[in-house]
This record gives structure tokens, C-alpha cells and sequence, in this order.
């Protein structure tokens, strides 16, 4: 049996991170990851913000992480090559009401330490002119900012494989092997798996998983659902980060300009136990385009080039510091019931912008529970994208494709990708190996075809690079293959 | 990269439009005429529809989309049309300078005398339709699945519902129905057919394929791939009618709920574009609003019979191919605005010239809003004057009409101001 220091249960931007974190220490790591892909869950679906962290109650692990999370992202985007931007961002109040509220989230900013300021409706509207003309006043937080939250996942992974760590793919935990308190390895899929630490990073599944553990039986995840739509930016552009005044359960309903130019406006928060329901639904997106005219009135139902949803992995743990009442806080403790087991769970927004704080957490955590921590001489910090034709300039575009050729051959016309960039994903670090894969690395067939031209193409490639028949090239894994035989070979 | 190579008339794409375009323009008189074609063949969309209903119109005769394209192309290459195939291009400016790229040419900087836009069209998707539900394997345009099976040779399901009564839709209904697959519906929104009555004759009803109109689809089932669908009446209004949804099993989705003008790079060089057509305002020679810009084809408006493509082709190549020889802008005397009046949706093209008319006849083209199920008057207008008319049997948003408009208008059209083009009730 393969034997670790440390399995990660969860390749989204929680265990990516952490990974990446542990990967700095003479550790053996694996990652464990129960889709075909990682960063499939909460992580890749969800606003792209990095809070600034006004928003949280103070003293809860929230506000914590969020403060220490928010400024560690500078230098993670630079050593990991995530697209990220400083933009700030409002909160948007329309009516006396709205406005008196912002004077309550002006002064929770103030208590979490985080820079903000209000602004007069005027000074919005001329910092925003597509704002809604009847803007009363804005919350303004400087430090907000946006990141590709796929690149937020992949990154940091391939910088820890790069550093040694392992990742398998469409393997799911099963239950925990124990020798007394001590956690010895894990049951998967794909057969048992020896470590001396478990990190349960499993999102939405979280509480199941330290459930077989014994652990906190009363934490339970109830899965929020966030709808969202996407607007393309070639018809309408925005630049800003707008909020809407928050509710009690959510932030509410935003419009953003994305890092990629696109326009995205959600989510709404429907409280939903399924946690695999990522299914759309006309009431939400109702729902949340309605929210997002409040906000931006001349949003152009047109311009909507597609629609997503992500499930919040919301719990109910209380905040454990003295003087403090909340609820749906998140778990980053080692287990009291078993040896070996770090919880991560009820990480929901503000996750995100958490996630590189949650990660050193975990290092701290560690180093506390007796490991010695040693770092690696020779750990690398550093991983570089690989290139983005699109995003090239025309001078560094003919250079890539004098080098190979492969780059010439564009195979997503709306998001200009070219052959070479998706053969280069699916020999990366973190292989490649699906559509929706290709997809979330290189943007093809997101864009106003939604893939009705390159899918054909792109099924070629990967049968092609993967050596599989194409009826054996998959959209994200077992039971989602594309093709189901050759014409001509009719079943009796 | 500074000594860009020149062309007398460079075409983009070599669909039936491009193609035409091209061969017109060198018969004209066009020097150098090159086609920048994406794929690794000419022949565009035509190449996957092995379908026969094309020439009818050009060649009096009926033949596969292949055949038909093949004529052009070997005409093409017979009058000396450079090609530049598996290339694509990233920019046209307004000055006509072209960026293109490919595997095989490498990057490349061209400078055209003019420019013919013939990029054809592309098929509305799922999310502009917002169809709710998860995103499983199964759920293809109807345009994607015809490659699959026709060029490439796979089938891309067992069991399939197509949601949209387009043609593409309608023909896939029947090719999937012969190579062994069950098609268990075609659901329309609308109340009316969306593409081609013969085609739902022949491709729906010959083969018991059921069309429910006033239907839509408004779930899909499934997680991994497509289990079943959710159809659902719609009312007038396009509300769903609570008590009508129906599961209807199946492994795939096909949408063929309309197609757009691929208009991208018109737009980058600055082209304007009509809102109504997707694709540029045109004259009667199928220049744009950047001078020696035109374009042809799917790209202005969407067709339905290739036949016409053809021939706004031949107009647009050789009109560039006069600009070119001539130096001569957009025309002679002015130009008449050309509006749709009642009943029509849109019509092309935007403006005309009377004294194009000297070269024969100026097609006018247009689509009904609403179907007028009885005889009809196709009548072309200015002001309360009524220029000429001519019958249609009836009039559907789905069949594209065609107004000639005879070279003996042409005076009376010096004297005319706005025109417009209404269909009415005879």
C-alpha cells in the first residue's frame, strides 16, 4: 500500500492551496479529488471576489482569514501567474433606507480593520455612469479585488506537483483506517491509501467526511445555491465590483466585470440539501436578473451568453471566541475524536480570498500538533502560466507560432485558442483530460458559439494527445462521453 | 511583418458566398483574389450537408451540398483564386490591412484593395436561449452533431429531442432517423414552422417524426449526460401552461432554435451593423458602411436556400472588383433609403440605387413577422405611392421573399424618396 505523511481529501481552491502551502516541507502529499478534475465544485463557481472584508461579524474566523487572505494575493498572483486585479469595490445603496445601512457596515468594516470609506450617490454615478441613477450612496473598499478562481485552483497545484506532491483524480474517499485514535489511511475507489494525516478539505461534503471520524455529529452542511449569468463583454462592458446592500444570509445579488472582460451578475441564496444541485433554474435566474437591474439598469438580457450555479457550503458552527454569536462559521481545527485529522469545512464565501491564510493555518497546525516541519532546500515558488495566445500581443503571437507551429491553428474562434495551448494543458502538471477541462484552463467554448464549433475539434485533440478512441472522450468524466459509436454500426 | 503582401480582393471564408464572391471578382477583371478559408478544405458548411436541395435555383438542378460546393470550387480554382486554407483571421482593419494566422503560413499581414465578408453564420446556443438545468454531455446545436455524423462519421446519441423547428433541426431529424437513431419529438416555441415546409415533409412527416409547435423545453435532466428532457406547453405570451410539462426520456438534445451572422470581425473593422439582421448595413451592392468593405451571404442575413447566397456573392465580388478596377465608390447617384413597412420584419438591402438598375435586375430580400396563411401582395413603396408589387401564394417568417425590382422602375425610383416594402393581404 502507498504510504503519505498527508491526504488531502478535495482539489478545490481550499486543499489546492493547502497542497501548495505543505508542498514547502519535506512532506510526502497527495491529493485526493473524487471528479474528474479539480476545482469542479464551490471554488470555480462563485463571484471571483477577493473581499476586502468589511463584511464578516468581527471575531469570527471569517473576518480572521479574510483579513489575513486579502493581502497575501498580490504575492500569490505573482509567483503563481494568477490573473488578479486590485479593482475595490461598492456597495450600492438606493433609498434612505439602504443608505442609513451603510453606516452599520461602515463601522463592522472599521472593527475588522479593513480600509473603507461611503461616497455620495454623485461621486458613484460619475465613478460608475452605468450605475442605477437613483444611487443614494456607496460603501467603497479599495482592497476588493477579482481573480480568475479556476487559475486560483490549478496554480497553486501545479506549483505543489511541480514541488513533489502528488494529485489522483476521480478518486473518492470512502472512510477512514484507524488503529485506535491514530487515522493510519483512507478507503478510495481505487483501493486503500496509507498517511499519517488526513486534511479534510471536501467543500460541501466536509461534514460527512469527519463524521466517519466521529467528529462534531451536530456540523452539518446545508448547501446554498447561487445562480448566475454571464454577460458578453464585447456587448457589455463594465469595470467595476457593485454590491448590493446585504441581507442577512447573503451578500446579495452583484454585477461584476470579470478578470476575462466578461460581465457576471449573482448569485441569488437558495437554500438547497442536494449536494451535487448545480441545476439552473428559471426562477432563480428570474430571480437573480431582476437583482442585477436594481444595480445596473440597462443590463441587456441579450448580451447573456451563459449561465452557471454554485452550491455555498454553508454550516452551522457556532464561532468558538468568547463574546461573539454566529452561527455558520468556518472549521480549521485539528479533530478531537481521532489523531491524523484536520478539519477544513463550512468554508464558504468569504473562502475564497480565505483559502492561502486557511492554508498557512494548516501549516500552523501541524507544526503545533509536534511535525517538525523541515523545509525543502529546494522548494520552488514560482509557476508560470502557460501562454495565452489571446492574450498576446501580435509581435509575441508570431513569435509563439514561429516556435511551433501548433499555435497558428486557431480551435475556438469566439476565444481565439489555439491548437497549441490545449495540447499544452493536456500534458501540464495538472493533465488535462476532459472538455469541461480544456474549458476551464483555456477559456474555449466559452464564448458566444458556446462551443458549437470547436467541440468536434477539441474531441479530435484529446483522443488524439490522450491516445482513446473518440467515443471514449469524455465532457467531465465517466458517463459523460460525448459520442457513443461510429455511423454505420447499428445495434441489432 | 511591415511588407504586407497585396491583394486586389481578398475574400474571408469559402462558404458558398465567398466562393461566389471570389470567382466574380476575378472574372471582373480583379488581379490578385485570395480566399482565407478557416478549415482545411473550402467549401464551408456546405461541405456537412449531404443533403441534396441545393442548385435548384442556380443550376435547375438538385444536388448535395458537397456536389454543389464543388462546382464553385473547381470553377475557383479554374480562374486563378489563390487560397489560403486552415487559416484564420484575428483583425481587418478599416484600411483593409489583415491579420491572419495558421499553422502551415505561420502569421500573416495582408493588404487588400478590398475586402468581401463571407463568414457565414453560426448557430444560437443553449445559454441565449437560457435553458435551465445541469450541463451534461448530450446537448449539441444541431449544426455540431451534422459534423459529427456526416463529416466525421460518429453519432452523438441513441435517443434524441430537437428543440427548435430549424432546418438544419429538421434535416438532422432525418439523417439521425436513417443511421438507426430514434428521434422521439421536434418542439417549437412559436406557432409556426421556423424553417422550410418542404423540409418538415420531408424530413419530419415521411418519417413519423412528431413536431409539437407551442412547445418548449424547460429542464434538462440528467447530471453526467442527458437522461431525459422536460417539455412544457407555452401560451401566447411564452408562459409555460402549468399541467402541460411531460418528461420525455432521451441521451440528447439538438437545438435548432436559429442562426446569427458571424459578424465579429465586421465589427472590429468598424462596420455597422443592423440589429434586426445581425449582419451589416448593405446597398445594393452589398458594400458596407466602410468603403470597399462588402460582404455576402449568411453573414448580411441569414438565408435559407443557398441559391441566393450564391447570388449575393456574385453581386458583392463583382462590385468589389469594379471598385478595385475603377476606383469608383460605392456607386453612381444617390442612394435610397429602403425601410421595412408593415408587416416585414427586415429587409435587404438598406439602401438602393436607381441607377444600379442599368446592370439589370437589384433583388430585394425580406422576412415577414407574422404568417399570412392566404395570398398575399409583396409591394415596394414610396411614400403612399405604390412602385410595384408582385404576388406570394402566402407568407411565412421561415421562407425568405424575394422582390426583383425590373430595370423599367428606374425612373421612377430617380424620382422617389424613401422607400419601403410592406407584404399585405391581397
Amino acid at each position: 500500500m502507498k504510504s503519505y505523511d498527508v491526504i488531502i481529501i478535495g482539489g478545490g481552491v481550499v486543499g489546492c492551496m493547502t497542497a501548495r502551502a505543505l508542498s514547502r516541507y519535506r512532506l510526502d502529499v497527495l491529493l485526493i479529488e473524487k471528479e474528474s478534475d479539480i476545482g469542479m465544485g464551490a471554488s470555480s463557481a462563485n463571484s471571483a471576489i477577493i473581499h476586502a472584508g468589511h463584511d464578516p461579524i468581527p471575531g469570527t474566523l471569517k473576518a480572521e482569514m479574510n483579513r489575513l487572505g486579502n493581502p497575501m494575493w498580490d504575492q500569490l498572483s505573482r509567483d503563481l501567474d494568477i490573473p488578479f486585479k486590485r479593482t475595490g469595490a461598492y456597495v450600492v445603496a438606493v433609498g434612505p433606507e439602504e443608505q442609513a445601512a451603510l453606516e452599520g457596515l461602515l463601522q463592522r468594516g472599521r472593527e475588522n480593520r479593513v480600509e473603507c470609506e461611503i461616497i455620495s450617490g454623485e461621486e458613484m454615478r460619475r465613478r460608475e455612469p452605468k450605475v442605477n441613477p437613483e444611487v443614494s450612496g456607496a460603501l467603497y473598499t479599495p482592497t476588493a479585488g477579482l481573480v480568475d478562481t479556476f487559475a486560483a485552483c490549478l496554480a497553486p497545484l501545479e506549483n505543489a506537483v511541480m514541488n513533489g506532491v502528488e494529485v489522483m483524480t476521480e478518486t473518492e474517499f470512502q472512510g477512514f483506517i484507524r488503529s485506535g485514535r491514530q487515522i493510519t489511511g483512507i478507503h478510495t475507489n481505487r483501493g486503500d491509501i496509507a498517511c499519517r494525516w488526513v486534511i479534510n478539505a471536501a467543500g460541501v461534503h466536509s461534514d460527512e467526511v469527519m463524521h466517519l471520524a466521529g467528529e462534531r455529529e451536530d456540523f452539518h452542511i446545508t448547501p446554498r445555491k447561487g445562480e448566475y449569468l454571464i454577460l458578453d463583454g464585447a456587448e457589455f462592458k463594465l469595470d467595476n465590483i457593485l454590491f448590493p446592500v446585504p441581507s442577512a444570509v447573503s451578500k446579495g445579488i452583484l454585477v461584476l466585470g470579470s478578470t476575462h472582460g466578461n460581465v457576471v451578475v449573482g448569485p441569488n441564496s437558495v437554500a438547497d440539501p442536494d449536494k451535487e444541485d448545480t441545476a439552473v433554474t428559471p426562477a432563480g435566474l428570474e430571480e437573480v436578473w431582476s437583482g442585477a437591474r436594481k444595480l445596473v439598469p440597462e443590463l441587456n438580457p441579450r448580451a447573456v451568453i451563459a449561465v452557471f450555479a454554485g452550491l455555498r457550503a454553508t454550516g452551522n458552527a457556532p464561532t468558538r471566541a468568547p463574546g461573539v454569536t454566529y452561527s455558520h462559521d468556518f472549521i480549521i481545527e485539528i479533530a478531537q475524536e481521532v489523531d491524523g485529522l484536520i478539519n477544513l469545512a463550512g468554508i464558504e464565501s468569504p473562502g475564497l480570498t480565505s483559502a492561502p491564510a486557511i492554508a498557512e493555518r494548516v501549516v500552523e497546525l501541524l507544526r503545533g500538533a509536534g511535525e517538525t516541519m523541515q523545509e525543502k532546500p529546494d522548494w520552488n515558488p514560482i509557476r508560470r502560466a502557460r501562454p495565452r495566445f489571446s492574450q498576446l500581443s501580435r509581435q509575441e503571437q508570431a513569435e509563439l507560432v514561429r516556435r511551433d507551429p501548433r499555435y497558428g491553428r486557431v480551435v475556438c474562434r469566439c476565444e481565439t485558442v489555439t491548437e497549441g495551448e490545449i495540447v499544452a494543458e493536456i500534458h501540464a502538471p495538472v493533465p488535462a483530460r476532459t472538455y469541461d477541462a480544456i474549458k476551464r484552463r483555456t477559456w474555449t467554448g466559452t464564448g458566444r458559439c458556446q462551443g458549437a464549433f470547436d467541440l468536434p475539434r477539441v474531441v479530435d485533440i484529446l483522443s488524439r494527445e490522450l491516445g482513446i478512441p473518440v467515443t471514449e472522450v469524455t465532457k467531465k468524466g465517466r458517463g459523460s462521453a460525448f459520442l457513443v459509436r461510429p455511423t454505420k454500426e447499428v445495434e441489432a | 511583418m511591415s511588407d504586407a503582401k497585396q491583394y486586389d480582393v481578398v475574400v474571408i471564408g469559402s462558404g458558398p458566398g465567398g466562393l461566389a464572391a471570389a470567382i466574380s471578382a476575378k472574372k471582373t477583371g480583379a488581379d490578385r483574389v485570395l480566399i482565407i478559408e478557416r478549415d482545411v478544405e473550402p467549401g464551408g458548411i456546405l461541405l456537412q450537408c449531404i443533403h441534396n436541395g441545393f442548385g435548384v435555383e442556380v443550376f435547375k438542378q438538385d444536388l448535395p451540398g458537397p456536389a454543389y460546393a464543388q462546382r464553385f470550387i473547381d470553377e475557383a480554382f479554374q480562374v486563378g483564386v489563390e487560397f489560403m486554407l486552415d487559416t484564420m483571421v484575428l483583425e481587418i482593419t478599416r484600411e483593409r490591412r489583415i491579420t491572419a494566422v495558421s499553422r502551415k503560413h505561420g502569421f500573416v499581414e495582408l493588404q487588400a484593395r478590398a475586402v468581401v465578408l463571407a463568414m457565414g453564420c453560426r448557430e444560437r446556443t443553449r445559454a441565449q436561449i437560457r435553458l435551465p438545468g445541469y450541463r451534461p454531455a448530450g446537448v449539441y446545436t444541431a449544426g455540431t452533431a451534422q459534423r459529427w455524423v456526416n463529416v466525421e462519421g460518429y453519432m452523438p446519441g441513441k435517443r434524441f429531442v430537437i428543440l427548435g423547428s430549424g432546418d438544419i433541426g429538421m434535416i438532422m431529424a432525418r439523417r439521425l432517423t436513417y443511421e438507426g437513431a430514434k428521434v422521439e419529438r421536434v418542439l417549437e416555441v412559436m406557432p409556426y414552422l421556423s424553417g422550410l415546409t418542404r423540409n418538415y415533409v420531408q424530413c419530419l412527416l415521411d418519417n413519423d417524426i412528431e413536431l409539437q409547435l407551442r412547445h418548449t423545453v424547460r429542464r434538462i435532466l440528467g447530471k453526467n449526460r442527458v437522461e431525459a428532457v422536460e417539455a412544457v406547453a407555452v401560451d401566447e405570451q411564452m408562459n409555460y401552461i402549468p399541467g402541460t410539462e411531460e418528461i420525455i426520456p432521451c441521451d440528447t438534445l439538438l437545438l435548432s432554435v436559429g442562426l446569427i451572422p458571424e459578424n465579429e470581425l465586421s465589427r472590429q473593422a468598424g462596420v455597422a451593423i443592423d440589429p434586426i439582421t445581425g449582419g451589416p448595413f448593405v446597398d445594393d451592392s452589398f458594400q458596407t458602411s466602410v468603403p470597399g468593405i462588402f460582404s455576402a451571404g449568411n453573414v448580411v442575413h441569414v438565408y435559407d436556400l443557398v441559391d441566393w447566397v450564391t447570388e449575393a456573392g456574385l453581386t458583392a465580388g463583382k462590385s468589389a472588383a469594379r471598385l478595385v478596377r475603377s476606383g469608383l465608390a460605392a456607386g453612381d447617384g444617390p442612394a435610397l433609403p429602403l425601410k421595412a413597412g408593415e408587416n416585414v420584419r427586415y429587409v435587404v438591402p438598406h439602401t438602393l440605387r436607381p441607377d444600379h438598375l442599368a446592370d439589370g435586375d437589384i433583388r430585394v430580400q425580406l422576412r415577414v413577422r407574422q404568417p399570412l396563411e392566404r395570398p398575399v401582395w409583396v409591394e415596394l413603396r414610396s411614400g403612399d405611392k405604390l412602385l410595384h408589387r408582385k404576388g406570394e401564394p402566402y407568407a411565412r417568417p421561415g421562407e425568405m421573399i424575394t422582390l426583383p425590382v425590373r430595370p423599367n422602375l428606374m425612373d421612377e425610383l430617380k424620382a422617389a424618396g424613401e422607400l419601403t416594402v410592406a407584404v399585405v393581404a391581397r
